[in-house]
């Protein structure tokens, strides 16, 4: 069994055993409830099985939102270690602090962010463009199980063995086997790079899709910006996520068979890792972010009962971002000893990404500007991001200046600064999204007040959280500190806590408002499919759409397309045809539990599984490959009775 | 909701008109060259990892003590022979002449084996000699690049016994066809990979 035996099991502190306790309970529980409910049939035919965009893209917000929760326990009990651990060890060992903060930022970068953006691109894009389908539909599932099995193994890594206290970068020696034996490490890289894969293939399919699906006279600058940002991110997602790929296998040759690509001995080099790393990393920030952007265009337009300002404006400055994204890598790293002259380019290049930045937060204000603003949760969240994110640019702007970055690196100032562009910049836009496009999805509204609550307590407690941090960096605390003896800070740290507990009751509401919501949902229902008087195709389905979207798939003349058809008279439709629908299958998932079999094997060196899950896995792929694609079709008559079952 | 509302009619085609299946063909050639350049940026990755670690012997053997002129030439020879004459198969196939389609899709397997037989072979002796992967960074990276390009060409491999079990199984269909033409296209990347490592990797090397 490898490395495998019983000291991997979690009885070494309270805290972890808890954790696994919850884990492992959480599983339990919701095994449970399928099994009590009888769902295990509807789960594996309706949901496991299916190739239906729709559904994937549910099941890539429900695990985004599970990951949300676990991210976040780990961020309250960070800040719960900080607040008090000034000149005594607090309630966690280093070695434990250094686990939950690295798995904190990879859960909340890998596990939340990127399932929650994938998950709204993949519901709402195709409908957007007003297609049946993403243009590979079983690519799509095979993506999501692969994010899933990454998913898997990090929470494994609760149960047994540890996780990685290398920080969400692992940056070597540190990360390399000298320092870092043990499983740790090799749980980090083999989550990130599984479904590092499934989201490259996302990007592959997204990119296709929008290149080839759109609805006919749908030409490029009539597409909705979300589906702008939605190809602009998946363009980064094919061409970023390699380099992640090669940078963590090299990490991983390097710790499991003794290779030297980065290790201190026999000619290693750590600044390769650096580049490489951020060489993906860069270009993922925008990943998380232009989405986040596409929904805050969307909100903003319809809650101002306009068309979005400087709609040309807008898709240029979010090329320029994609692109110039590649060029900041190594702001990253200003002090790794690049010359003055190399950090200069990159600092200007840095600085120059503020410029189309700051064209999309004057375009969202000008569409704001004497427009029929409705202050709706969505709207709230996107107001919210343009003051916030507002701030967050500028201490950017500042970190850009090499010699200032000389003296701010490392500390909580830094740490402030990125959750001041991620929790405004993806997270405010993702919940927008989720609120804006949730009645779509499921035919009932969220509740208003609710939302209205979770937005409050999350905007509130992130200043408190963070703003503090930024003083403490000024102060010259680094991060990541386990303990400290500057009686000076904790007053500071005490807030960040309470703001983490403000941002705490933000997420119970959220779960308050999905449970009154569902409670009520005869009362929240949304009969007409266009519950926000919306301007974009997505609106002009059902809500819940039917399974093939559209039942005559529409023609676009315009940027705000369902706008334009609400307001001229149409013909009667002609009738209806039969629809062809790709077919569920079983290879996705199937494929998904062999990945994630292979990641635990190689974690644990039990060569011999390993080898069975790869050659599962290909065999899955050629049987695939060699059965092709099958199709169901649903019937004219089908399509007239769902039809007529809307009016 | 209305009859106002609704989007205007279009009809709809059904999945089996040719229309539709060369819709279908652009879309997947399509997705498929994006597969291809994300394919490519991956071994740019491992190209650049070379040329930052490839001095790095670390008192090992260097470049110029391992690198056989006539091995690697022969190892070009057999891939790019191998890129080439699976084109004629699929000529062959266009053309309808199934004998000269398998025949040159078997040479084309038989070139792109032995060329990994050969690189298996020059793995082994240089492990022998004592230039392992776990002997220095450049031999880290050397391996890393080279091997990484040799799993390629078994993947190849591998989907050209697929490709040949679909044309027995299917016939030369559009959809078994277009297959292979996804299995040139990789194949030919391939092609150019090993251009890339021949000149990045042996050529100086050798000269050095």
């Amino acid at each position: 069994m490898g490395r495998l035996n019983w000291d991997a099991l979690p009885f070494y502190s309270w805290v972890a055993f808890t954790g696994a306790l919850v884990t492992v309970g959480g599983g339990l529980l919701v095994v449970a409830l399928i099994l009590y409910k009888g769902w295990t049939r509807k789960l594996w035919t309706d949901w496991l099985t299916t190739v239906d965009h729709k559904k994937i893209g549910i099941m890539y917000i429900v695990l985004a939102m599970v990951m949300l929760l676990r991210g976040f326990i780990d961020a309250l009990m960070m800040r719960a270690q900080q607040a008090i651990a000034m000149g005594n060890e607090g309630y966690l060992p280093p070695e434990h602090f250094d686990q939950i903060f690295s798995s904190h930022g990879t859960i909340m970068i890998f596990f939340m962010a990127m399932p929650f953006l994938t998950g709204l691109i993949n519901y709402v894009m195709p409908l957007q463009i007003g297609a049946r389908d993403v243009a590979f539909p079983f690519l799509n599932a095979v993506s999501f199980f692969m994010t899933a099995a990454g998913a898997v193994l990090m929470l494994l890594s609760l149960v047994i063995g540890v996780f990685s206290t290398a920080g969400w970068t692992g940056y070597p020696p540190y990360s390399g086997a000298q320092y870092s034996p043990g499983v740790g490490v090799d749980y980090w890289i083999w989550s990130v790079m599984i479904s590092g894969i499934g989201t490259t293939l996302s990007g592959v399919n997204f990119v296709t899709t929008i290149m080839t699906q759109r609805a006919p006279g749908m030409r490029l600058m009539q597409m909705p910006m979300f589906v702008w940002t939605a190809l602009c991110s998946s363009i980064l997602m094919v061409f970023a996520f390699p380099a992640l790929t090669v940078v963590t296998m090299m990490l991983a040759l390097d710790r499991t068979f003794g290779f030297h690509f980065f290790t201190n001995a026999a000619g290693g080099n750590q600044m390769q890792y650096a580049n490489l790393f951020w060489m993906w990393g860069h270009p993922e920030v925008y990943i998380l972010i232009l989405p986040a952007f596409g929904v805050f265009s969307e909100v903003v337009s319809v809650f101002s009962s306009k068309r979005l300002f400087g709609y040309v404006s807008m898709v240029w400055a979010t090329m320029a971002i994609a692109v110039l994204s590649f060029t900041v890598w190594l702001h990253h790293f200003f002090t790794m000893g690049s010359s003055a002259n190399v950090n200069a380019a990159f600092g200007i290049a840095t600085m120059i990404i503020a410029i189309p930045t700051g064209v999309k937060v004057f375009d969202w204000l000008f569409t704001m500007y004497r427009g029929r603003i409705r202050i709706t949760s969505p709207m709230l969240w996107t107001m919210g991001f343009m003051v916030t994110f507002g701030i967050g640019g500028m201490t950017g702007v500042l970190l850009a200046i090499p010699a200032a970055d000389y003296v701010m690196h490392n500390t909580t100032f830094l740490v402030a600064h990125f959750h001041n562009m991620l929790v405004p910049g993806a997270l405010f836009g993702f919940f927008a999204g989720y609120m804006y496009w949730f009645p779509k999805a499921f035919g009932f509204q969220l509740s208003e007040v609710w939302g209205k609550r979770a937005f409050w307590f999350w905007f509130t407690g992130f200043y408190c959280a963070f703003m503090p941090l930024y003083a403490l960096g000024f102060m010259g605390m680094s991060r990541r500190m386990e303990h400290y003896d500057v009686a000076t800070w904790q007053p500071y740290l005490i807030f960040a806590c309470f703001g983490a507990v403000l941002v705490l009751l933000g997420i119970i509401c959220l779960g308050i408002q999905l449970w009154v919501s569902v409670r009520d949902r005869v009362a929240l229902a949304d009969t007409t499919g266009d519950p926000w008087d919306g301007r974009t195709l997505e609106w002009a389905t059902s809500s819940p759409p039917p399974e093939y979207n559209f039942a005559h798939i529409p023609d676009v003349s315009d940027l705000d397309a369902f706008y334009e058809m609400k307001q001229t008279a149409r013909t009667a439709p002609a009738p209806y045809e039969d629809i062809h629908l790709p077919a569920s299958s079983v290879y996705a998932p199937l494929m998904g539990v062999a990945a994630a079999i292979f990641g635990f094997a190689v974690i644990w060196w039990i060569w011999w599984l390993a080898a069975l899950s790869l050659a599962a896995l290909v065999a899955l792929t050629i049987a695939r490959n060699v059965t092709g694609e099958p199709h169901v079709t649903i019937h004219a008559a089908e399509v007239a009775k769902i039809e007529g079952a809307r009016t | 909701m209305s009859s106002a509302m609704t989007p205007e009619a279009q009809p709809i085609t059904a999945p089996h008109t040719s229309a539709h299946l060369e819709d279908r063909a652009r879309t997947e050639q399509m997705g498929y060259w994006l597969y291809l350049m994300s394919d490519a940026i991956l071994f740019v990755a491992l190209f650049a990892t070379y040329a930052v670690l490839h001095a790095n012997s670390a008192g090992g053997p260097e470049a110029s003590d391992i690198f056989e002129f006539s091995r690697t030439a022969l190892n070009s020879a057999l891939l790019l022979t191998s890129t080439l004459v699976l084109g004629f198969s699929g000529i062959g196939f266009a053309k309808g002449n199934k004998g000269a389609g398998f025949g040159w899709l078997a040479a084309a397997f038989a070139l792109g084996a032995l060329f990994v037989g050969l690189e298996v072979q020059e793995f082994a002796a240089l492990v022998a000699q004592g230039a392992s992967p776990q002997t220095s960074g450049f031999l880290s990276a050397y391996f890393a690049l080279v091997a990484t390009h040799g799993l390629h060409v078994t993947v190849g491999l591998i989907w050209m016994l697929t490709y040949v079990a679909l044309l027995l199984y299917e016939g030369p269909t559009r959809r078994v066809l277009a297959n292979g033409n996804r299995l040139a296209a990789f194949w030919h990347m391939i092609g150019i990979v090993w251009i890339g490592i021949y000149s990045v990797v042996y050529l100086p090397g050798i000269l050095q």
